[in-house]
């Protein structure tokens, strides 16, 4: 009997099964793939074809995955780290990520970038896209969109994104076939290298604002991250990276030292240490002073590299022979992409 | 919750669970429930109208029939021992007092809908006249929000309670059920103006799941997605931007202008009616169609006999006949007879109810004078056509082109053309700037202002022209077929196979093809604001 009624609705499975395949396929058509251009996109999901075995994880935005270079960590200290970054990431996704992170590794310390702190309510649609879409289905997953939407969203467009890009079905382009189903990666362990020069000139200062007190939900989520790293047994270290806009206003420093002092974290303000590091903002940003490019972010990795040795006590892993292979590989994209990056330069 | 948003879905769904996996006897409550949870989201406070209309009709009507049923009664016991004359006065009496209950409830519920969506209306012009005599003094407006679909069950609470009047049919006796005839979700948006002997046998009875019945209801809720998601909506974009700056789009702009509105109306009124009927279709219930391939119609009458066809008939019903035979009218039938002749004394009561009728659909439709011009535009038209008459008859005993395939597209065109004209009192909201643009068709006509770079001006893209043409063509085709034979009978009629690939194409077109989620505001159904 019941044979016979599978029998009568196996049509109906079948077309039903057809559908599906053909819907996922234009899914993975119409979703944006982050290859050129605006590549921020992307490099949330690099981080799950990792080995997951690193010493220092970094959680933030631009100011981390432009600012410090993995590589660099590597080579002068055999440092194996990692940036689980995204443009304009916000607090409570970082949180999350971190969270996620924690269920797939253990590492020795986690930086957080303290920027997001200014932000305490949901800010942009497509930057959300660019942290959420990219991460694996997990209840972590669930409650960073819940955290992160807007007004205007739909939660049942991240767990269908083709509701949300059908209209690119019009604007395809070369990538969309080339990357349908696998993509290259955009980052060299979460970091986005830039090699071109802009030299910051007359750089903004911060305009006034009304109340420089970060936002409840800001610090509820900062509470959550150095609660979840005590149980974990991570330590947290929380930094402000050395970009020149946006502005960091002196109040917020203030809170962030007292926050860390009453936490019992290390909070690391580069911008003070930019002498220190060697930075030379005429030559070491790609972009007037947002954010560093590779000379920059390799002279920072440097500096931040002997904090984490000498201050947060992470032994250097090389010599390790598994790692040594892997970093190998990693290594020559790197260099050939900055070949590439300076050829292109030169060329223009 | 709009028909096109995701909580509707989600909605719909949940209360399809609920009705098929409760017990028959309770899907009426399912329904009632489902019903003004939906209202609520619409507007915390239209629950009270809409309960208030409810109650008062439903007592109204028992009110009407146990009285009814008391005298006639009492008629029947009594009738031996009462002379012609005190039966006479007796049945005035029952007759005053059924009319008083109908007079009351009518007053009622007719009064709320003229009260919230008629005052600043009449404060307006009260300003308006006060202004022309040069008094400063003005009325302040009042902030009554218009409860969602007020129009719609009103007119349906009317019909309901005025056949009852009249005997057609018993008095709902359970509360519950009534009101869920009165509030049914799926066409509280936009109607149709349901009868009650139309829709309450499928209302009320018990549905088991019937997998074919659902599916034509999915079909249907398909098709009116697509009209509404993939070509209303679409074309919505240049319809604004045609009539929101007129200084440039004038002249031939204005025909493209009419042309475009009245595919966008079409789609989006037809696609809001098709996902009504099919989402009723799902609960096994027949919702009346409202529309019969209006946009083939030879002339206006013909038009209105098959566009928003319950509205039309509720006019004729409930306006037009009653109007017609009243005490003064007719009256008035005898009088233009006997001093008029016999050709006007048999048009003037019939002219004089129409224009009573257009004016009312006209003011039904919104509350500003673009929709009593458009309402009395459309009285103006037919009449002309009637008075037309003679010279057509004229005409074809001339030339032998009646029922010839040119003159039948002919008398299609004309009547698109003359129904477009009409509605751009409806676009442009405003009665002098729709003759400037009317009139403006004639003084700057420039063909050559339609080139690709201005169409592509009006906020659509290429690709979106495209998905246009491809399902205008589609929807004159399936228009086309119906003629012959119901095109849902031909799709039931198909292989299997066949017909999956049309259901899941159309399913994969809206979900491509549709314009909707972020940076697009799910718009309102255009009917869903009268």
């Amino acid at each position: 009997m019941a044979k016979n009624r599978f029998g009568r609705n196996q049509k109906y499975i079948m077309a039903m099964f057809m559908v599906l395949i053909l819907l996922f396929v234009l899914q993975r058509l119409v979703v944006p793939k982050y290859m050129h251009g605006i590549v921020e996109g992307a490099m949330i999901a690099e981080y799950y074809e990792e080995e997951k075995d690193h010493d220092v994880i970094f959680i933030g935005d631009c100011e981390l995955y432009e600012n410090i270079s993995p590589a660099v960590l590597w080579t002068d200290y055999g440092i194996n780290s990692y940036i689980r970054g995204s443009a304009q990431q916000l607090i409570w996704q970082s949180y999350y990520l971190m969270e996620e992170t924690l269920k797939y590794e253990h590492p020795d310390v986690i930086v957080f970038n303290v920027l997001s702190m200014k932000y305490d309510v949901p800010q942009n649609e497509a930057y959300n896209r660019m942290t959420l879409d990219g991460m694996r289905w997990s209840m972590s997953k669930v409650n960073d969109i819940k955290a992160s939407m807007t007004e205007e969203e739909h939660f049942v467009e991240y767990v269908f994104p083709i509701l949300r890009y059908h209209s690119r079905i019009t604007q395809l382009e070369q990538d969309d076939i080339t990357y349908l189903f696998d993509k290259e990666n955009v980052t060299f362990n979460g970091y986005y290298m830039r090699v071109d020069v802009k030299a910051a000139e007359n750089v903004p200062t911060g305009k006034p604002l009304g109340n420089y007190q970060f936002g409840d939900n800001a610090y509820y989520y900062l509470d959550k991250m150095v609660e979840l790293c005590e149980k974990e047994g991570v330590e947290l270290v929380l930094v402000k990276a050395p970009s020149l806009y946006p502005y960091w206003y002196d109040e917020w420093e203030v809170q962030m030292e007292d926050y860390a002092s009453a936490h019992g974290l290390k909070y690391y303000n580069f911008l003070e240490m930019t002498d220190g590091i060697g930075l030379d903002f005429t030559q070491d940003t790609y972009d007037g002073g947002l954010h560093l490019n590779l000379s920059g972010a390799e002279k920072m990795s440097r500096y931040f590299g002997e904090i984490l040795q000498d201050e947060c006590g992470i032994e250097s892993r090389r010599g390790d022979e598994h790692l040594e292979q892997v970093w190998e590989k990693k290594l020559s994209d790197y260099n050939a992409e900055k070949e590439e990056q300076l050829a292109k330069l030169d060329s223009n | 919750m709009l028909f096109t948003s995701y909580s509707f879905i989600l909605f719909v769904f949940i209360v399809f669970c609920l009705y098929y996996l409760l017990p028959p006897k309770w899907q009426w409550l399912v329904l009632l429930l489902a019903s003004y949870v939906f209202y609520f989201f619409a507007g915390r406070t239209f629950l009270i109208y809409i309960l208030v209309t409810t109650v008062s009709t439903y007592y109204a009507a028992v009110g009407i029939q146990d009285k009814r049923q008391a005298f006639e009664e009492y008629f029947e016991a009594n009738k031996k021992s009462l002379d012609k004359e005190a039966k006479k006065e007796l049945k005035e009496k029952n007759k005053k007092s059924l009319f008083h209950i109908l007079l009351a409830c009518l007053v009622l519920n007719i009064g709320i809908l003229a009260v919230v969506k008629y005052t600043n209306f009449m404060i307006n012009n009260i300003n308006g006249v006060m202004g022309l005599f040069g008094n400063g003094n003005t009325l302040s407006f009042v902030n009554f929000v218009l409860p969602m679909g007020i129009s719609f069950y009103t007119f349906q609470s009317v019909a309901y309670l005025l056949d009852v009047y009249h005997g057609k049919y018993e008095a709902q006796r359970h509360i519950g059920r009534f009101a869920l005839f009165i509030a049914f979700f799926p066409q509280l948006v936009q109607g149709p103006i349901s009868r009650y002997n139309d829709l309450s046998p499928s209302l009320y009875a018990e549905h088991r799941f019937d997998k074919n019945e659902i599916c034509l209801g999915l079909e249907r809720i398909l098709w009116g997605f697509f009209k509404k998601m993939v070509i209303a909506d679409r074309i919505l974009v240049a319809v604004k931007v045609l009539i929101s700056d007129t200084e440039t789009y004038d002249g031939v702009f204005v025909f493209v202008g009419m042309m475009f509105y009245a595919l966008e109306l079409y789609a989006d009124f037809t696609g809001g009616i098709d996902i009504t009927i099919g989402v009723a279709q799902i609960f096994g219930i027949k919702v009346a169609e409202n529309f019969q391939r209006p946009f083939f119609s030879k002339n206006i009458k013909e038009y209105w006999k098959r566009w928003h066809i319950s509205m039309g008939s509720w006019f004729t019903d409930y306006i037009f006949y009653p109007v017609s035979v009243s005490k003064p009218f007719r009256k008035l039938n005898k009088y233009a007879r006997a001093h008029w002749g016999e050709r006007i004394g048999k048009r003037l009561p019939v002219y004089l109810s129409s224009f009573v009728v257009w004016l009312l659909t006209g003011i039904w439709h919104g509350a500003s004078w673009n929709f009593i011009a458009w309402g009395l535009g459309n009285y103006v038209v037919i009449m002309i056509s009637e008075e037309l008459e003679p010279l057509y008859d004229w005409f074809h005993s001339r030339f032998k082109v009646e029922g010839t395939f040119l003159w039948k597209l002919v008398q299609v065109i004309r009547t698109v053309l003359i129904m477009s004209c009409l509605r751009m009192f409806d676009c442009y909201r405003d009665v002098p700037l729709t003759f400037r643009m009317f009139g403006s068709m004639f003084t700057s006509w420039n063909m050559n202002r339609l080139s690709a770079q201005a169409f592509l001006g009006l906020g659509l893209t290429v690709a979106d022209y495209v998905i246009l043409i491809l399902s205008t063509i589609l929807l004159t085709a399936v228009s086309l077929m119906q003629r012959s034979r119901s095109v849902r009978a031909q799709i039931r009629d198909l292989q299997f196979v066949r017909r999956m690939i049309l259901w899941w194409g159309l399913f994969i077109v809206i979900i491509l093809f549709g314009v909707y989620g972020i940076g697009y505001n799910e718009s309102q159904f255009i009917y869903n604001q009268f």
